[in-house]
């Protein structure tokens, strides 16, 4: 026999505002290897029919389903209950800082969508490529250094834990400046720090950063994150002055 | 009434649907793309190990080029594929990564010079070119003549699907996402669209366009045990074979991948084995030589998948709790290497299993067992993607296009999944520009009222079933079944035992009754769905009594192309049915570029040939000997011409090449 695990959720649909957001208490018997994935999946077919939660590919590769566990947020997948070793109860909570849409469901779609958008987290270029011919040769090392920021699967751990998001609602969060850091160092992508100023050159971008490092205490990929908002700070800074 | 208009109409937002999505808005089209879950985490990002193209840049890739990709993919197929399409694959795939690479993915580089790598278990050092510096590099995986496979690490579908998303969101394509479509709107044999259900609120729209594209990606979820998102179950797969005029192909054609990691099944990618991998039995044994001394780990996927299970059997497993499992060991690949080229898998391995496969020895192998991985039949389309229902296209995984007949190669399913955004994403844009709008609002109202009262009927429902219970043995009987070795007599109660499923699918009563954010009512009506596309995967496996690819028939053991040169389809007639059933399309020897042969694995003598093979086999040195002069673009347009949009026939560049 396993030990026996208390989940304590937060409940709440935004679509009966009547009913009240109320922590509900669920029990279940620890599995070997059990994560998150599989518990909540049986709370829901043995005891819940109406849990609402996001998963997809449940390995820790498409960000779907950041939570926040006994206060600290993560990716549920991957949290395994063996790793709550210090109390039989587990909390868990949806991530802030994005539209709730039920119990543990939060709506990172549109937010993400609206971020990619404000930072044009595209290659901007005026060349015209003929991809019947061999492609533009790019350093190896500078390939690798830019996958290194393409790691990012947006999974809105990094917004959740930022004290500057909490205080402007509009800051475009770790995530989005690791685009700007990430498109700024990419030798198909023409724009300069000047450009990226227009973008990101304000307290709602790179200058709202408070150094706090909560985005990269959780970021799931292990990202430097504040390395590169340093960085890009940096720049954008010299940017700033010359105008 | 909820009804939004568009040109264009795309359900799945992967890298098909979203590749799509591009052609139709550089084509001037309001476009819209529907999907499950927020774009960027569509299943297309769970692809690790790579993407196959032939761009040749790499020392182990030299001399390739569209010929040998076209030959490794129709071997691969086990000659099910449709050639023509292969060929229109194989000549886009270099363009598609050059495309990718100016949007921005950070495809792996080559740098000059020496490099070790490890092949056959040793450690060999390659020289790399001065040309071939900072040009895209590429692995060896499975079943393919050279080292084809271009990746970036291990996270090659997370790049793809961020770079092709991020132009989809600057072209301004209106993206919806959660929102699962459950019904297609057709009149006259024209599709016109579908209802939608919302799965913040559970309201529902009708969404109209002129044209309708399913790129929703495979169906995995019908098993127990799957390296599939848990968004992969069929659910448009089945909407369209619900309306009767679509049929869905090759269902039996499952591919179970070797490597899943036990219990969880999550994927490690076939790059361990195609950068020296090894797998190894309970004592510790290298048993793929033993099996298949050429190829080794590195024969076409169903092989090694039946070469592990048939190693199992004959004693040699790991015992475990979760069952019998056989080791694999990147270790003798260096922890350099892991840490870099194999990062999501060390990951997987530490999170899941607290193993580090970069650890030296024993401590660092990883359990692993065959599980459900990909669907290579799907939605029957023609060449340009169109289905049998006019204005519905296919694209991507949910398609039986058909690129991978019945075994595809690693490397070609993300590959496949972009090429077919260009290509029939172009097509598709094409029709979506001439098509005309007949339908009246009052036909748009009648479909949404009906699904309307579908869901209210489940919801007040009250029969004795248990959906969720319906849904787990739906599952393992397609596991125990209808897995890497087939038999008739398992498959003939396997589809007995899913008849009676849908019969008490049909007879169910839910413990939450809202039409609302329901997650047991979604199950309803999509348990419902998933068993009739696991009756046509059983049906299909029933009846084609042969051995093709990864459908293996234990009880008929040879590839028979004189009765089985074929494809199977499978429709689902009237409504109240609990069976689909079954007809077949028969695929023309005389019009093949390579007639059947010997596919590399296992004896020589498996297969039974058909009397074209002969036939056209001479035709082929009779042309070959009309034209001596002829390169290897005008033979091949001799042999078997095949057309494709915009300027994707030019001819791919390489090194050394003018």
């Amino acid at each position: 026999m396993g030990r026996e695990l208390t989940f304590k959720i937060l409940k709440y649909d935004p679509h009966q505002p009547e009913i009240k957001a109320t922590f509900e208490e669920f029990k279940l018997e620890e599995l070997p290897g059990m994560t998150l994935f599989i518990a909540l999946n049986k709370i829901k077919e043995e005891i819940d029919s109406s849990l609402a939660f996001d998963f997809v590919c449940r390995a820790g590769i498409c960000g779907s389903c950041g939570m926040v566990v006994n206060g600290k947020p993560q990716l549920a997948c991957r949290a395994l209950t063996k790793n709550f070793s210090e109390s039989d109860t587990i909390t868990i909570t949806p991530m802030p800082g994005f539209e709730l849409i039920k119990d543990l469901s939060v709506d990172t779609g549109v937010w993400m969508e609206e971020m990619t958008k404000r930072v044009e987290s595209w290659v901007h270029t005026d060349e015209v490529t003929d991809i019947s011919k061999i492609e533009k040769p790019v350093e190896p090392e500078l390939a690798d250094k830019i996958f290194e920021l393409d790691r990012c699967i947006e999974c809105g751990l990094c917004v959740t834990s930022c004290m500057t998001k909490l205080m402007r609602p509009d800051f475009i969060g770790a995530v989005g400046l690791n685009r700007v850091a990430r498109f700024y160092m990419d030798p198909y992508d023409n724009r300069d720090a000047d450009d990226m100023y227009e973008l990101v050159g304000d307290d709602n971008g790179v200058f709202g950063c408070m150094s706090l490092m909560g985005c990269e205490d959780h970021c799931p990929k292990d990202i430097p994150l504040q390395g590169k908002i340093a960085h890009v700070r940096r720049e954008l800074v010299k940017a700033g002055k010359k105008r | 009434m909820n009804i939004i208009y568009s040109d264009s109409l795309i359900i799945g937002g992967g890298l098909a649907g979203l590749r799509s999505a591009v052609a139709c808005a550089d084509k001037g089209l309001d476009t819209i793309v529907l999907s499950l879950v927020p774009v960027k985490r569509s299943h297309s990002a769970a692809a690790q190990g790579g993407m196959q193209a032939s761009v040749g840049n790499t020392k182990m890739s030299e001399g390739d080029n569209e010929d040998l990709h076209f030959e490794d993919t129709v071997k691969g197929s086990d000659w099910g594929c449709d050639q023509e399409v292969a060929r229109m694959f194989v000549t886009t795939a270099p363009k598609a990564i050059r495309e990718l690479a100016a949007w921005g993915v950070p495809w792996s580089r080559i740098k000059s010079g020496p490099r070790t790598v490890v092949m056959n278990a040793k450690k060999v050092v390659i020289e790399e070119k001065e040309e071939a510096h900072g040009l895209i590099n590429s692995r060896n995986f499975g079943g393919t003549k050279k080292w084809r496979t271009c990746y970036t690490s291990d996270a090659t579908g997370h790049s793809m699907l961020f770079g092709v998303a991020n132009e989809a969101m600057r072209r301004d394509v209106t993206i919806h996402d959660r929102k699962e479509a459950i019904s297609l709107i057709h009149k006259d044999n024209v599709c016109c669209g579908a209802v939608v259900r919302d799965l913040k609120d559970g309201s529902l729209t009708a969404y109209v366009a002129k044209a309708t594209m399913i790129a929703t990606g495979g169906f995995g979820r019908i098993y127990s045990v799957t390296t599939n998102a848990v968004i992969n179950e069929g659910i448009a797969h089945a909407m369209a074979l619900e309306t009767g005029k679509v049929a869905l192909a090759n269902m039996e054609a499952v591919q179970f991948h070797p490597t899943p990691i036990v219990p969880s099944g999550i994927l490690l990618t076939e790059g361990c084995r195609g950068d020296g991998g090894i797998l190894r039995d309970k004592n510790g044994h290298r048993f793929m030589p033993d099996y298949e001394p050429e190829k080794k780990e590195l024969a076409s996927r169903d092989v090694v998948s039946r070469r592990m299970v048939e190693h199992i059997r004959n004693g040699h497993g790991v015992d475990s709790p979760y069952g019998k499992y056989v080791w694999l060991d990147i270790s003798i690949l260096g922890r350099e290497h892991i840490e870099k080229n194999l990062r999501d898998v060390q990951e997987i391995a530490i999170a899941f299993n607290g193993i580090d496969p970069a650890d030296a020895g024993e401590k660092g192998w990883l359990p692993v067992l065959p599980a459900q991985h990909y669907s290579m039949g799907g939605i029957r389309t023609d060449k340009t993607g169109q289905t049998y229902l006019k204005g519905l296209f296919s694209a991507g995984e949910s398609s039986c296009w058909d690129l991978h007949g019945f075994n595809r190669l690693g490397g070609n399913s993300v590959s496949e999944a972009v090429v077919s955004g260009m290509i029939i994403g172009n097509y598709f844009a094409d029709y979506a520009k001439e098509a005309i709008l007949t339908i009246s609002t009052e036909e748009i109202e009648k479909e949404l009222q009906k699904q309307d009262a579908y869901l209210d009927s489940l919801v007040q429902a009250d029969g004795p079933e248990n959906i969720i219970h319906i849904k787990r043995k739906m599952q393992e009987i397609m596991n125990e079944k209808v897995g890497v070795f087939r038999n008739g007599d398992d498959l003939q109660s396997a589809y007995e035992e899913l008849k009676e499923l849908v019969v008490k699918s049909r007879n169910i009563s839910l413990e939450n009754k809202s039409r609302g954010n329901n997650p047991e009512l979604a199950d309803a009506y999509k348990v419902q769905k998933m068993l009739k596309l696991a009756l046509c995967v059983t049906k299909g496996a029933l009846f084609r009594t042969e051995s093709r690819g990864a459908h293996y028939r234990e009880d008929f053991t040879e590839r028979d192309d004189k009765n089985w040169l074929n494809r199977t389809l499978t429709w689902w007639r009237n409504e109240e049915d609990v069976e689909p059933d079954i007809t077949y399309e028969e695929i023309d020897i005389m019009r093949m570029e390579m007639p059947p042969g010997y596919r590399g694995y296992g004896k020589k003598d498996m297969s039974v040939d058909h009397d074209d093979t002969g036939k056209r086999l001479a035709d082929i040195e009779k042309i070959k000997e009309q034209n001596p002069d002829a390169d290897r673009f005008e033979l091949q347009e001799l042999l078997m011409p095949f057309e494709l949009p915009e300027n994707y026939k030019e001819k791919n560049q390489r090194i050394g090449e003018k």
